[in-house]
């Protein structure tokens, strides 16, 4: 089982992105997902400094595959993402269907934001070229049983097993509308939320995360637990999403989980201290912002 | 179809809804089978078989055509009610049916070459690149385009596109990309991807409290209403909620409106749009030939004369007593919105 790291969801200054980067170099991953998922106004690193951030991760060992935007509306977007598709040196995750019809041919990751949810879907994206999927964050354990036992040939299955949940996406800027400014000046105002903006019910209880156009939950999904589930599986790849703290723990707690040095339990008693709570409701096929910690283990 | 003339494509919830819709103008209608292989699966909704024929009858007789949305993503242990459903619309001859599914297309395609498919809100496709994909590889001929796309947005994709666009011309507003939002599983389980279902019946609960009437949605408080203040039905994307260190409570993510696109049909017009739809499966039969009476009014003005076109004052007010909050907004469609 490989561990990957997602692309960074939120807008950090760049030498913020670029000190994280650094480190990763040094971290237990196989896999790193780079780029922007989220807002093409998020410019503090272009292309050509994300391409440079994948050849030191290259360099350090890592496989490198560049992650498309969710959601496309301008032609600049488009522009972009020809010329991602075409850099020639990293495969490309595909996060909506602009990116799937221009990829045609191309070896390919499916990302989570490609709506994967039957085993014909799972045919037609291999059939595109996709080599990997990534489940759905709303699907259970039982579908992704099924799922991936019924995968055709030559596609693996990667899921995310910790990080907040990208939920929702809009054309409205939410990080904004917070802020009383509209879209087209926004301001950046990302910028000032490296962990996103929460956003709680009347009753005080967190509830999502706003991070731009994106709605994210409260708490960042941990599915530690089933991970030897998920190894009796054979899943191929697990994911971290990066938080702008803590994430180098979460990243040794799974691979010593991974490795067979930590029990579930210790893995998760060494995260516990770094978030406040967490979610895993998808899991088992509830609500996705549930947490059940077993007692057991 | 007429360059010059925009289909009106109405919901059809049942068929006293059809029966509204064809009365009062349709030029289609769009309805679905019940169970989860469509995004509008609610308690009392949609066709069984018999109800499906009927309707067909009904609409064919006065010239109207009639599409079937299957459009959620079915998960592997209701594919077959899936494919069932695919086959069932081409046996009874629909016009078209609605997909979303990449799977599902795939099916349609390959065993049913006579039948017309159509791309749902809910496939997401917002670029041209997006469209031509699902033309090209499964023969989509429309696609009812995601409410995240501003006019220039809408019309430069028109350009390129190699299938007719559709877009929602009157009725709730989705805040969120269409069949990308799971919001509603996260608090309860059951999204329109999954279950066909957004904020299901089953997961409100409405409570009485000293601050007010609490709406709640598995637990969590979406809403608090002051005693005399409209309530409306208790969706994550319009609730009041705090936002960051702020003590006020605000409609962080939409308030509650609808989208009308009434003034600006003959725009529509000008960049191509071929058709306009009427969202509400789950509406009455009397919003249903309200909302589709004055539209086909105002498509027919339109079409007449696209220059001179203005909305009556008495459509618009009709319209807005059928609202939500008894507001209206562009969405997406205009800039500022966003």
């Amino acid at each position: 089982m490989k561990l990957s790291l997602g692309p960074i969801q939120y807008y950090w200054p760049r030498e913020r992105v670029m000190e994280f980067y650094a480190a990763v170099e040094q971290w237990p991953v196989d896999i790193v997902y780079l780029g922007e998922t989220v807002c093409s106004k998020r410019r503090e690193l272009r292309a050509a400094d994300w391409l440079e951030v994948a050849d030191r991760l290259a360099a350090a060992g890592k496989t490198v595959v560049m992650s498309t935007l969710a959601l496309m509306e301008a032609e600049s977007e488009r522009l972009a993402l020809e010329r991602l598709v075409q850099n020639g040196r990293f495969m490309i995750e595909a996060n909506d269907a602009t990116s799937l019809g221009l990829s045609l041919g191309k070896p390919f990751v499916a990302g989570p934001n490609i709506n994967t949810y039957n085993a014909g879907t799972l045919r037609e994206l291999r059939d595109i070229g996709a080599v990997r999927w990534v489940m759905p964050v709303e699907l259970s354990r039982h579908i992704l049983e099924g799922m991936h036992k019924a995968r055709p040939d030559g596609l693996e299955t990667e899921v995310l097993v910790f990080g907040r949940l990208p939920l929702a996406f809009s054309a409205r800027c939410f990080t904004a509308r917070a802020r009383n400014l509209p879209k087209d000046s926004c301001e950046l105002a990302c910028l000032d939320y490296p962990a996103g903006l929460p956003l709680a019910t009347q009753d005080g209880s967190g509830f999502l995360t706003i991070n731009g156009i994106q709605l994210q939950s409260a708490d960042p999904n941990n599915l530690i637990e089933a991970m030897p589930e998920l190894q009796a599986m054979g899943i191929d790849v697990v994911r971290i999403s990066p938080e702008p703290e803590g994430t180098e723990a979460v990243v040794r707690a799974f691979r010593g989980c991974i490795d067979g040095n930590l029990t579930p339990r210790q893995a998760l008693d060494a995260m516990k201290p770094l978030f406040p709570r967490f979610c895993d409701g998808y899991w088992e096929g509830d609500a996705g912002m549930n947490w059940r910690e077993s007692v057991s283990a | 179809m007429n360059p010059d003339r925009m289909e009106l494509v109405c919901p059809a919830g049942g068929f006293p809804a059809l029966r509204a819709a064809v009365d009062n103008g349709a030029d289609a209608v769009y309805l679905s089978l019940r169970g989860e292989t469509n995004a509008r699966n609610f308690p009392g909704l949609n066709f069984d078989r018999k109800a499906l024929q009927k309707g067909i009858a009904y609409a064919r007789g006065k010239g109207v055509k009639v599409y079937m949305a299957l459009n959620t993503y079915p998960q592997p242990d209701i594919w077959t009610a899936a494919t069932q459903a695919v086959d069932v619309a081409a046996e009874e001859g629909v016009n078209a049916v609605i997909l979303a599914d990449m799977g599902l297309l795939r099916y349609a395609a390959d065993t049913h070459k006579d039948l017309t498919l159509h791309l749902s809100v809910q496939g997401s496709a917002t670029t041209a690149d997006a469209l031509n994909f699902y033309h090209e590889r499964y023969g989509v001929v429309r696609a009812v385009l995601p409410r995240v796309l501003s006019m220039s947005q809408v019309a430069q994709v028109i350009e390129r596109a190699r299938l007719d666009i559709e877009v929602f011309g009157f009725g709730s507003l989705c805040v969120m990309v269409e069949g990308r939002c799971m919001l509603s599983s996260y608090a309860t389980g059951d999204s329109p991807n999954t279950k066909g279902a957004c904020s299901p019946a089953h997961a409100v609960r409405w409570i009485e409290t000293g601050r007010g009437r609490e709406a709640r949605l598995n637990g969590v408080l979406i809403d608090t209403f002051k005693p005399g203040e409209s309530a409306g039905y208790p969706v994550i994307c319009k609730g009041r909620y705090q936002v960051g260190s702020c003590d006020d409570t605000i409609y962080a993510i939409e308030e509650p409106t609808s989208l009308s696109t009434l003034d600006i049909l003959a725009d529509l017009l000008k960049i191509g749009v071929k058709a306009i739809k009427l969202e509400g499966r789950q509406r009455s039969p009397a919003y249903v030939g309200q909302a589709t009476r004055v539209m086909r009014q105002a498509l027919d003005a339109c079409h007449a004369n696209p220059d001179a076109y203005t909305p009556r004052p008495e459509w618009a007010s009709q319209l807005a007593g059928m609202s939500e909050g008894r507001t209206q907004t562009l969405g997406a469609l205009h800039r500022a919105w966003q």
